[in-house]
């Protein structure tokens, strides 16, 4: 065996990458269980292109048949349930587990020199998560499905001139129809796989310039900082994934349409929109932040859309907005009090985006439209005011300690 | 030792590859591109007729042209009157009644919000007598102009033409 594995290796260093990168990779000594979701991430990508392809065995992206389709995996064939529901709830669990991974990052400052292409390659899988997650919500074809590619194909009309022609090419036809459903399973096939490079791309980055940890600051003695990868934190990494499964499978087995709207059970039907359209919950705060850009006239379309993938966006610039000389909040009470801000307000958001979009709070006294706009001037102010208080020294950071 | 001739050679012949390059890439991507377009089967249902010989007053239907819904109103006279009332309205998309019908009774709607494209819920159930579309809460009149919400145009009026009395055709033959 040895013998065979010095052959190998002295024409591909396999044994040498993995001491190197896996088992002996120095990891710093005091993360903590907030760096389990990076793994947790993956793990969850891996489930969700292995279940999505043996689905894709069974699927057929027709507009006449895909609705069907689905019900004969749910009925038929062996085991679909379990590889349908895997999947549709694995992707609520993959945005929870992503958005605790990003928001680790933004607690921490993980986005910070010299980790900011490693944060940029992270919000371009975010981005194509999204994409990946709205291409496969449209292929189950029920009203849900249907209506939700209407509304957001239609963002494209806020495109300046083009826009109406743009759509009519994204659709191949004049709504969302047979040519569009045959598109979007492709890409639904194809972005997976390109999230995964881009993941591997993410892990080079990162072995690049090592883990961030809690404290936020550098390693100092390797020796005394770091412990190797195996067998200390694959252990760690493997109860984060007992508990994830346990979840994760409780959903599965017990409420596996907790997250799935009643209304895709309802064959698409171009003619009538259901009386309330939702997107999935992952996009919610998004969704809201659309909607609450209502105030423009004719550009509010255009000005929503802005805002929207604005939202997104602005997470690429993040790294040179905080100036601050520390990474970690922990020693930063100004940034941390608007941090839990930032998150309460997402949350918020959320249920505003749940909410119809002429709802209103306390028996009629707040129109939410009133508390969306509020909640969209948070979310960004979030990113200017971590400006403010850092680039003018405001705060006043605590005495960070000498090593990890 | 460089000569200065041999340079400008060189650059010349990167420039010339690298733009030989980009325009074949380019023309390479058309056909690729072009085939998102829609294909000609979709192109040839461009019209659809309809039959509005029974249509009552105050009745409205939708019909389904180009994979779209189309609204049908069939106005009653307060609904006639309701919607000129409007044309001195200050309206985000001003537009009078008269230039949105061709014969007054008849009302044709694309219906599909100029918002994000969802169906408007049928005459009546939006402020202003008209149309209320569901998804982000935009009001249109019952000559289908924008009153109230976030859609920032009128519902489109379709090409269409009345062929007889009892018919009506939507779109324009390509």
């Amino acid at each position: 065996m040895s013998k065979l594995m010095e052959w190998v290796d002295a024409r591909l260093p396999i044994t040498e990458m993995i001491k190197s990168q896996a088992t002996e990779y120095p990891t710093p000594k005091n993360l903590n269980y907030w760096w389990n979701f990076g793994s947790l991430a993956l793990f969850m990508l891996i489930v969700m292109i292995a279940t999505g392809l043996f689905l894709a065995m069974h699927y057929k992206p027709d507009a006449k048949h895909a609705f069907d389709i689905v019900e004969h995996i749910m009925r038929d064939v062996n085991y679909g349930w379990l590889l349908r529901y895997l999947h549709a709830n694995g992707a609520t669990f993959f945005f929870i587990i992503i958005y605790v991974h990003i928001l680790r990052g933004m607690y921490y400052g993980s986005y910070r020199a010299p980790r900011e292409i490693l944060w940029w390659i992270g919000v371009i899988i975010f981005f194509m998560m999204m994409g990946t997650g709205f291409l496969g919500y449209v292929l189950p074809w029920g009203q849900m499905s249907y209506w939700g590619a209407a509304v957001i194909t239609n963002l494209i009309t806020a495109v300046p001139v083009v826009g109406d022609e743009l759509v009519v090419w994204v659709w191949g036809g004049f709504s969302v129809g047979d040519a569009t459903l045959n598109r979007f399973y492709v890409l639904h096939f194809l972005l997976p796989l390109v999230i995964f490079a881009l993941v591997i791309v993410h892990m080079w980055a990162l072995h690049a310039v090592h883990s961030n940890n809690p404290t936020g600051i550098d390693i100092v003695d390797e020796e005394k900082d770091t412990l190797p990868f195996h067998p200390y934190f694959t252990i760690k990494d493997l109860y984060g994934m007992g508990v994830l499964l346990i979840i994760y499978c409780w959903f599965v087995f017990y409420a596996p349409n907790a997250f799935l709207e009643p209304d895709n059970y309802i064959p698409a039907n171009p003619m009538q929109t259901p009386p309330h359209i939702v997107p999935e919950w992952y996009f919610l705060p998004f969704y809201a932040i659309l909607r609450s850009i209502d105030f423009l006239g004719s550009f509010s379309k255009l000005a929503g859309v802005i805002a929207m993938v604005g939202a997104i966006c602005v997470l690429f610039v993040l790294p040179f907005l905080d100036r601050s000389p520390v990474r970690s909040f922990r020693y930063r009470p100004l940034s941390k009090s608007l941090f839990w801000i930032f998150v309460a307000n997402c949350i918020m958001l959320g249920w505003i985006g749940y909410n119809p979009a002429d709802a209103t709070a306390f028996d009629g006294a707040l129109p939410l439209i009133i508390l969306g706009r509020t909640g969209t001037a948070i979310y960004f102010g979030y990113f200017a005011m971590l400006f403010v208080v850092t680039a003018f020294n405001i705060e006043k950071p605590l005495p960070l300690p000498k090593s990890l | 030792m460089v000569i200065e001739t041999e340079e400008n050679r060189r650059d010349f012949l990167i420039l010339a590859t690298s733009a030989v390059g980009v325009a074949g890439t380019a023309g390479a991507a058309w056909p690729f591109i072009r085939s998102w377009s829609p294909s000609a089967d979709v192109l040839a249902q461009a019209t659809t007729e309809v039959n509005i010989g029974a249509l009552a007053e105050g009745q409205m239907i939708t019909i389904p042209w180009q994979g779209k819904p189309v609204f049908v109103l069939h106005r009653t006279p307060e609904q006639i009157e309701q919607a000129k009332d409007g044309d001195f309205e200050k309206l985000p998309d001003f537009a009078k009644d008269e230039t949105r019908v061709q014969k007054k009774q008849y009302l044709v709607l694309l219906a599909l919000c100029t918002h994000l494209g969802c169906v408007p819920q049928p005459i009546g159930t939006g402020d202003f007598g008209g149309f209320l579309c569901p998804c982000h809460g935009s009001h249109y009149d019952t000559s289908g102009r924008i009153r109230k919400g976030p859609a920032p145009a009128n519902l489109a009026v379709p090409y269409y033409a009345f062929k007889d009395d009892q018919t009506l055709v939507i779109g324009k033959p390509v």
